[in-house]
């Protein structure tokens, strides 16, 4: 039976996961890397910026695009997985 | 030819376009009307949603105030993208697979109850209509700017081409049409910045000629920090704002960003759950090109604007500084009478007053770029504007026709529902080109508003609604009132009522009124919960209602079930 409530609380629970793995990266770019820890990184540089300004203007909102590909990616394997994929 | 005429053309014929293209994919249903059949591939959805995101503010005024704010301006930046991420993996493909066509209908079905329902309403209203009314000015600004027309002509001009599309086409025109203005608007976005990056930098690409180096070898943002603090400014790549609130305003936009009922509805849209979540994905990569691209612009700007000004003789000044003169979006007063500008952070001594609109608008001249492309770029402004618009105006009249008159008139026929959103969705466009003419006189401020209102009213609930089974009616609909009232509380003593206050040493925890909604969306959630657990929790249905929205799995295409 592959919808089994057994194998959806899986389901379930994978995502969930999946979840929080992509957004503690989230926030460790953008409130981390580009708020927090702002100063720290800003003694590093990559090209002319300073690494904690690129953070936060530019390299943050690189990483939330791969985010979402990443997300896509991974659960319409995991849909794939448990058989509860659109046609 | 000069720049009026390139300007009435492109202009002309970008309307010209869309007008085509509104009469070309006009709605005969209120499934095309309210989600455009739910047949818009992810690509072009994903097009369509970043067009109906990136406003005139996006477009004109953004780069200007990252120019004035330097790293304090990140707030916007990782604010209006990083909503994006939560609406991809918290909300998107559930509300998909929920399969309706609003967002009170979601906060109605789940929480089982139609009061939840109207508080869902109002709060989507009052949204959409203080957002809206800020967008017909932009484009009433636009119009007077670039074709010498009345303001007031401009907003006339506007009403009437987004009541064409907006109204005949619904969301079906309403997307066609974004798709169109997406191209249009991102076009006239990079084109001169590309070409400054390369004056400055020798990098044709704005993004990596940011972290590039000036002609004399110095690194950009190096030399812009020297420059900058010569003339008694905090240095550009440093922060001013505390980070409390820099941490609570990113959060306020990106949850508000997630929250917003005209970027909820466009993942209707689509046909599959997959589908949902990948137009996310590709909306963020579209708006990602103007994001990453306007703090370029912005450090460009007010570098040429402080090298082309900052003690140089008024009558040798470039003409770009010139023709804006006569706006008034430049100003030059020699208060020291030396016939030289002095650009200072001391106000008293200050003798250049820069808007910040400049930095995008007379990005083309400062570069020296042909005619067409100033025209260009007006058009692609309007496209901003016009495009959020109309995708405001589609929840306006979607929330009234099928939330309010469908609610508590479930057997009114679907000609008859259609009609009635038809006629919505023009009295909006009135509404919205009334204050267009007579903006209310607080319209940044409100926006302010819109966000932490989304914030603190649907975000929470939402979320909730799809990862707990256990939170109830009673727990939704405290919580939204409590994080409504408290943030309309807290934005309106320091905003209206007591604005000499609104300082840092006043402030709850060193919190803005711009970040206050992160506070409100926290106070929904703790509310959701406590009361939820005291109460009865949900019925059988909704419980299974629940289950079912989180698999993908038959989501087919979103109907009147």
């Amino acid at each position: 039976m592959p919808n089994s409530p057994g194998r959806m609380s899986d389901y379930w629970k994978k995502n969930l996961r999946t979840l929080w793995i992509l957004l503690s990266v989230w926030f460790l770019v953008s409130f981390g890397f580009g708020i927090i820890l702002v100063e720290p990184l800003n003694q590093f540089k990559i090209g002319g910026y300073p690494l904690g300004f690129w953070f936060a203007q530019q390299g943050s909102i690189y990483t939330f695009i791969i985010l979402i590909f990443v997300y896509v990616a991974r659960m319409n394997k995991l849909d794939k997985e448990f058989d509860v994929n659109e046609d | 030819m000069d720049i009026l005429t390139w300007t009435y053309i492109l202009v002309g014929l970008s309307f010209a376009v869309y007008i085509g293209i509104a009469i070309w994919s006009r709605a005969g249903s209120t499934n095309e009307f309210y989600i455009a059949g739910g047949g818009v591939s992810p690509l072009a959805n994903g097009m369509a949603t970043a067009a109906d995101w990136m406003s005139a503010a996006s477009f004109i005024s953004m780069a200007g105030l990252i120019s004035f704010s330097g790293y304090d301006g990140s707030v916007y930046l990782m604010g209006w993208t990083g909503g994006y991420v939560l609406l991809a993996l918290l909300l998107a493909p559930y509300l998909r697979k929920f399969g309706k066509f609003t967002v009170p209908d979601f906060v109605g079905d789940r929480y089982y109850s139609n009061k939840a329902r109207v508080v869902a309403v109002i709060c989507a209203l009052f949204i959409s209509f203080t957002y809206v009314a800020g967008q017909m000015r932009g484009v009433g600004i636009v119009f007077s700017r670039y074709l010498e027309i009345p303001i007031e002509w401009g907003v006339v001009i506007g009403m009437c081409i987004v009541f064409f599309y907006a109204v005949l086409g619904g969301m079906k025109g309403i997307t066609y049409t974004q798709v169109a203005q997406f191209c249009v608007l991102i076009f006239a976005y990079m084109v001169p910045a590309i070409f400054i990056s390369m004056q400055l930098t020798g990098n044709p690409i704005p993004q990596l000629g940011l972290g590039g180096s000036v002609a004399d070898g110095t690194p950009l943002l190096a030399k812009l920090d020297g420059v900058l603090a010569d003339l008694g400014f905090a240095e550009y790549t440093a922060g001013r704002k505390g980070m409390a609130d820099m941490l609570m305003i990113t959060l306020a936009l990106m949850v508000g960003t997630a929250g917003l009922p005209h970027v909820i509805v466009r993942f209707f849209t689509v046909p599959r759950v997959k589908d949902a979540r990948l137009s996310a994905g590709y909306a963020l990569a579209f708006i990602a090109i103007l994001y990453t691209t306007a703090p370029a612009v912005a450090a460009f700007g007010i570098y040429n604007a402080i090298n082309s000004t900052s003690e140089k003789n008024i009558s040798e000044l470039p003409v770009w500084v010139q023709n804006w003169q006569k706006t008034n979006l430049i100003s030059v007063d020699d208060k020291n009478g030396d016939g030289k500008v002095q650009y200072l952070a001391d106000p008293s001594a200050n003798e250049l007053s820069i808007d910040k609109d400049i930095m995008v608008l007379a990005s083309p001249e400062i570069a020296n770029l042909p005619n067409w492309v100033v025209g260009l770029v007006a058009a692609g402004a309007m496209a901003a504007a016009l495009s959020t618009a109309a995708g405001l105006l589609l929840v306006i009249s979607t929330s009234v026709s099928r939330d309010l008159v469908k609610t508590f008139n479930p057997r009114i026929s679907e000609k008859k529902e259609l009609r009635i959103a038809r006629i919505a969705a023009a009295g909006a466009v009135l509404f919205a080109g009334y204050f267009g003419v007579n903006p209310p006189g607080f319209v940044a401020e409100v926006v302010a508003f819109a966000f932490g209102l989304a914030a603190a009213s649907f975000f929470p609930v939402i979320i909730l609604g799809i990862f707990s089974t256990r939170i109830n009616k009673e727990g939704a609909i405290v919580g939204m009132i409590s994080g409504l009232i408290f943030t309309i509380g807290y934005i309106t003593y320091f905003k209206f009522l007591s604005p000499e206050l609104n300082t840092l040493e006043h402030w709850w925890f060193g919190i803005s009124p711009e970040g206050i909604g992160s506070l409100g969306m926290l106070l929904n959630f703790l509310m959701c919960y406590f009361v939820s657990k005291f109460t009865p929790a949900p019925p059988q249905h909704v419980q299974d209602l629940i289950q079912e929205i989180r698999i993908p799995k038959g989501a087919g295409s979103a109907h009147n079930h």
